[in-house]
């Protein structure tokens, strides 16, 4: 009963505190990448400022239906990671997850514009690339724990790192996707103007914009969430580790955003495909075979 | 017993009185009161028969003699065709091989053999009794209206609509027979009835390419027929049984069956168009849609299947278990890459159709309880969601004089009802929480605990290559046009009521998914494995459920939102204003057009098919190499 | 307090400039000025913006395309001429198909004089806007009747402009 209770804690606490820490996230990315590139830099509150503003505006859109699917996006980010916070399954985590990603792509289709729909094409080739890798994160867990819910996973005995290296670098690489950073920020660039406006995002405005942005952040901290995972086990101060690594491992996306160019779409595809062939499944080959 | 003899009869008569009084109105009248009657019937059988498995004996001599002669009568039909109108000698000698092997076993060993159980109406038999029966009637509704503009449009083709129903009803009275039947035999001859139908509807528009491509459809069965009389002959011959049940209990028992077991599958592969054999199935788009619809989603191709998912307990870690799994999942990801290069909505259908067939498949093949509990599942959210897709690719090709997707932009405008049933299919094929993804969960966990890493593979590229083509699709008819004009006034009331119908099936079989999962297929389990176990946590699958309701309620939960302000989009100049052209340098007015993605050079279709034959092929080739060395040998 | 003043994002628009201003606007994002420590970020896309900023005059050509960017931008909005051509029309102003500055196709709220303007005078120009972006927000805030008032006395320059076209010709 008591784990329920913490479920339910961990569930409602993520609700509340994700867009805090998204939004913190956000900020000191920004802060960090400008330093690099030896600026200033807005202030650490700035993506705070960003959608407080934005929820001001007038909201702008091309059609009436563009909305709906994007609050259905927000929607169900919010749900995924509350599955996973609340200890839930992996793959139920994963599929809802898909879910919200298709009615952000439907949303950008739906505007029947060619920058948006550019930025969707792109987005769904994104999602065809990372989605293998993020199954095969779930199987190896599986495989190694014996359980597909979050709960059982973080009471392993071992720290699972060491028995899936091979998925944790799949699953760094395919973070890259899905925290739209360069080589991967093909969907919807802050810095694509030329090539694409902003691509799947072009076509938004005011407070649908918001709630992407909002969204967003939900989706990257349960994504730093996954990272997590790898460091837990049921050791006392495995947490400290956990966080330090997720740190880590958010400034390495940071820093590789600011190394890289984007590159085209074949490239993303092949290389991801690769890494999650070679890296992911090599490690469940091991999982299964051999351990 | 009355109740299997009215289900193969009652559409048997209706067959035979569409062919007789050739008036529309009387067609219409049969067409619609037979579709009740059958419906009517399915759901009987449902009600008698679920959670009751039933194990039935003909009375007298009278149903097999019967049988054989149907199984006569169908091979000469069969053989007119090949022999006297078109002249296929090869095709021919299919039949005539089979025929004889089957007479021979009849007049000889047959004869000696008692049988225990002709008919065997399990939990499964009652769900493949009410898809056929619900699914099919309703497709025969649609396709009054449907052919109706058929006529219509194609006038260089010949009005065979009398012939074409009758053929239907005869594909369902042979689909029924074929689900409940037990006796190895008269499976076949329903199996070769059903060949026949499919023929027949495939090339229903007498074109040369119809002919050619009904002709592959023969071929590709009949050799599935060989396999099957085949298997007749070395069951009775070894083991004096002709009897599935009885099959599945020497198996359990450890007797040498993997031939027979293997042959049989083979059998289901050319019927359920795994690859090498998946060309016929891609042919039968040559056909009026409601033949597409009834071939792939709710019969045809399910009889296939079918046949393997009874032979699943005994499959597994064996050769003919590692034959279906491999065959399977191999077709699973190959069609799923190649439907991503395809732009015409029906063969995008006919590739996920093969592809989820190779997803079924390969579960049956891994064997285990969970994998099985997937498969039936997939069945069923396929027969219903891909029908629904069909009719809707059908009629939109109707209204809108072309079925390529392409062609489908702005659909959500131009033909707004159609487009949310087109989107409830969509969606029912891949996306969470619809029960063809919740199969698939439990595909996967299936998978990982039969220890193959491969199929892990396959099944998780070929899932990721499932979200692209149909969410790319989704996307097209998602698309705002508000300047397109509605064109639906074309459609007939039929088709309509059908295409709701259809619809709200989808619905209520996702939400009621863990109602369908405890009543029909966890007992049906039960009784073939002797285990009882939950595959999917009743708390997830409840979570499902929830979140389909949530996802028909968001709308509403949503409402209309705040007042907005509508702009024009961003066009690469001057927006005209109907966000469809705009005014780029030097003033010229330029027409925007998009497009979809197809990545012919990654997923292009020949690249595609080659890998998928090659490794089907050599698959196949090998594991039959290997049983049938150990057949003979041991 | 409104976050308006704290995030204003900008779209950038080239009329008929020779490119020198916008070589300078550019120059605003380089490290030496960093404009985003303002939060100011440059979007290039007018449904994200709140700031208008315009380099370069008015032509018969560019005419429609600038109102219907400024149309795009929801509001509040501020329009900034950046240059002595959005200014006044600047060298080209007798130029046989140039109508003039900015401000005779959409409202301008800001000028930035120089030819080209110079990066600190940009972004003080932008810094000025904010103020008018920050009042905007209020009028906006207080009643719906205002706000239609607000928009339709917008519209008034473009009115204006064809008028004073015509009375040309």
């Amino acid at each position: 009963m008591s784990e329920m209770v913490i479920n339910i804690i961990s569930g409602i606490a993520y609700l509340i505190l994700a867009p805090v820490m998204g939004g913190l996230l956000a900020g000191i990315d920004r802060k960090i990448s400008a330093r690099m590139q030896r600026r200033v830099g807005p202030p650490v509150l700035q993506p705070f400022y960003d959608v407080f503003k934005l929820l001001e505006k007038q909201t702008v859109a091309v059609n009436e239906t563009q909305s709906f699917y994007i609050f259905g996006f927000l929607l169900f980010v919010i749900l995924s990671g509350l599955f996973f916070f609340a200890g839930g399954d992996m793959l139920l985590v994963i599929f809802t997850l898909t879910l919200a990603s298709v009615c952000f792509i439907v949303a950008a289709f739906s505007s029947n514009s060619p920058y948006s729909q550019i930025g969707a094409e792109r987005e769904l080739v994104q999602t065809m690339s990372y989605e293998p890798m993020l199954l095969l994160v779930a199987m190896g867990f599986y495989l190694h724990c014996g359980t597909f819910s979050i709960e059982g996973i973080l009471q392993s005995s071992r720290m699972n790192f060491i028995y899936m290296p091979g998925i944790f670098i799949g699953l760094s690489y395919i973070l890259l996707i899905k925290f739209r950073k360069s080589p991967f920020d093909l969907s919807a660039s802050h810095e694509a103007h030329q090539e694409l406006i902003q691509g799947i995002l072009t076509e938004y405005s005011g407070r649908t914009l918001a709630m992407i942005e909002v969204a967003h952040w939900y989706e990257n901290v349960f994504l730093l969430g996954f990272v997590y995972l790898f460091f837990a086990w049921s050791a006392p101060w495995s947490p400290v580790l956990g966080l330090l690594m997720c740190a880590l491992a958010y400034f390495g996306d940071i820093v590789v955003d600011n190394c890289c160019s984007r590159v085209k779409w074949e490239h993303m595809l092949a290389s991801t495909w690769l890494v999650t062939l070679v890296a992911g499944f090599a490690n469940i080959v091991f999982l299964m075979y051999v351990k | 017993m009355m109740l299997p003899a009215l289900l193969i009869s009652v559409p048997l008569a209706a067959a035979l009185l569409v062919f007789c009084l050739r008036g529309g109105g009387s067609r219409n009248a049969i067409v619609k009161l037979a579709a009740a009657a059958i419906v009517v019937l399915a759901v009987g059988t449902a009600v008698t028969g679920l959670g009751h498995p039933a194990m039935l004996k003909f009375s007298g001599t009278l149903p097999s003699t019967l049988i054989l002669v149907a199984d006569i009568v169908a091979a000469i039909a069969i053989l007119y065709y090949t022999l006297v109108k078109f002249k296929r000698v090869w095709i021919a000698l299919l039949e005539i091989v089979q025929l004889i092997l089957i007479l021979w076993f009849e007049q000889g060993v047959g004869h000696g053999i008692g049988i225990g159980a002709d008919l065997c109406i399990d939990n499964f038999a009652v769900i493949m009794v009410l898809i056929a029966g619900i699914v099919g009637s309703l497709i025969a509704v649609f396709a009054l209206g449907y052919m109706e503009e058929f006529q219509k449009e194609h006038r260089d083709v010949e009005d065979r609509r009398p012939f074409f129903f009758f053929v239907i009803f005869l594909f369902l009275s042979a689909m029924f027979g074929l689900v409940i039947s037990n006796n190895l035999l008269m499976m076949y001859t329903c199996w070769e009835i059903t060949s026949f139908c499919s023929f027949l509807l495939i090339g229903y528009t007498q074109t040369e390419e119809a002919i050619n491509n009904s002709f592959r459809a023969l071929w590709m069965n009949l050799l599935g027929g060989l396999a099957f009389a085949a298997a007749i002959v070395w069951l009775g011959m070894k083991y004096n049984t002709v009897e599935l049940s009885v099959l599945l209990e020497l198996g359990r028992n450890a007797k040498p069956v993997e031939l027979v077991v293997a042959l049989l599958v083979f059998c289901g592969f050319t019927k359920a168009a795994m690859m090498p054999f998946s060309g016929w199935l891609l042919g039968a788009m040559v056909a009026p849609t409601p033949t597409s619809a009834l071939l792939h989603s709710s019969t045809m191709v399910k009889a296939g299947v079918f046949l393997i998912i009874k032979l699943c307990p005994l499959l597994g870690a064996n050769h003919a278990g590692i034959m279906t799994m491999f065959v399977g999942g191999a077709t699973f990801l190959f069609a799923s890459f190649a439907a991503i290069s395809q732009s015409d909505g029906k063969k995008v259908l006919a590739y996920s159709t093969i592809s989820n067939l190779g997803l079924i498949v390969c579960c049956a093949g891994i064997g285990s309880y969970e994998a099985a509990w997937a498969a039936v599942m997939l069945v069923i959210f396929h027969a219903v969601a891909k029908s629904l897709m069909f009719l809707s690719v059908g009629t939109a090709e109707q209204q809108l004089g072309s079925r390529d997707i392409e062609s489908f932009d702005g659909m959500f405008c131009s033909l707004p009802g159609l487009a949310l049933c087109m989107a409830i299919g969509i969606c029912g094929m891949f996306l969470a929480p619809f029960g063809m993804l919740v199969s698939k969960w439990a595909a996967m966990k299936a998978v990982v605990d039969s220890g193959h890493s491969l199929l892990l593979l396959v099944l998780v590229f070929g899932s990721s290559t499932t979200l692209f083509y149909w969410t790319k699709w989704l996307g097209k008819i998602t698309a705002c046009i508000p300047s397109l004009e509605n064109k639906e006034s074309g459609i007939h009331g039929v088709q309509w009521l059908t295409l709701r119908t259809l619809g709200a099936l989808v619905i209520i079989t996702c939400v009621a998914f863990p109602l369908i999962s405890c009543a029909c297929v966890i007992p049906y389990l039960e009784a073939t494995y002797h285990i009882s176990a939950d595959v999917i946590d009743r708390s997830n699958l409840l979570i499902m459920s929830l979140m389909a309701i949530l996802l028909l309620i968001l709308p509403l939960l949503y409402g209309k939102g705040r007042k907005k302000k509508l702009v024009v989009t961003n066009l690469a100049g001057e927006n005209t204003g109907n966000n469809l052209s705009y005014r780029g340098v030097a003033g010229q007015t330029v027409t925007v057009s998009l497009r979809n993605w197809y990545m012919e050079k990654w997923f292009g279709e020949s690249k595609v098919k080659l890998c998928g034959f090659i490794l089907c092929g050599s698959c196949l080739l090998i594991e039959f190499a290997i049983i049938f060395g150990g057949a003979f040998h041991v | 307090m409104s976050y308006i003043k704290k995030s204003p994002w900008l779209v950038h628009y080239d009329g008929s400039s020779c490119n020198g201003c916008d070589i300078e606007v550019l120059a605003c994002l380089t490290p030496l000025y960093d404009v985003e420590r303002f939060g100011i970020v440059n979007t290039g896309n007018p449904k994200h913006a709140d700031i208008f900023l315009v380099t370069g005059g008015v032509n018969n050509q560019n005419l429609p395309v600038v109102r219907q960017i400024y149309e795009q931008i929801p509001d509040p909005k501020v329009v900034i001429a950046v240059g002595a051509c959005a200014c006044t029309g600047g060298v080209f102003h007798d130029c046989y198909n140039m109508i003039g500055g900015m401000d005779k196709a959409i409202p301008v709220d800001v000028y930035v004089p120089g030819c080209a303007a110079r990066p600190e005078a940009i972004i003080d120009g932008v810094v000025k806007g904010l103020a008018v972006l920050e009042e905007k927000q209020k009028a906006l805030a207080v009643p719906v009747r205002d706000s239609r008032a607000l928009r339709e006395s917008e519209l008034e320059p473009g009115v204006a402009i064809n008028q004073s076209q015509e009375a040309g010709k």
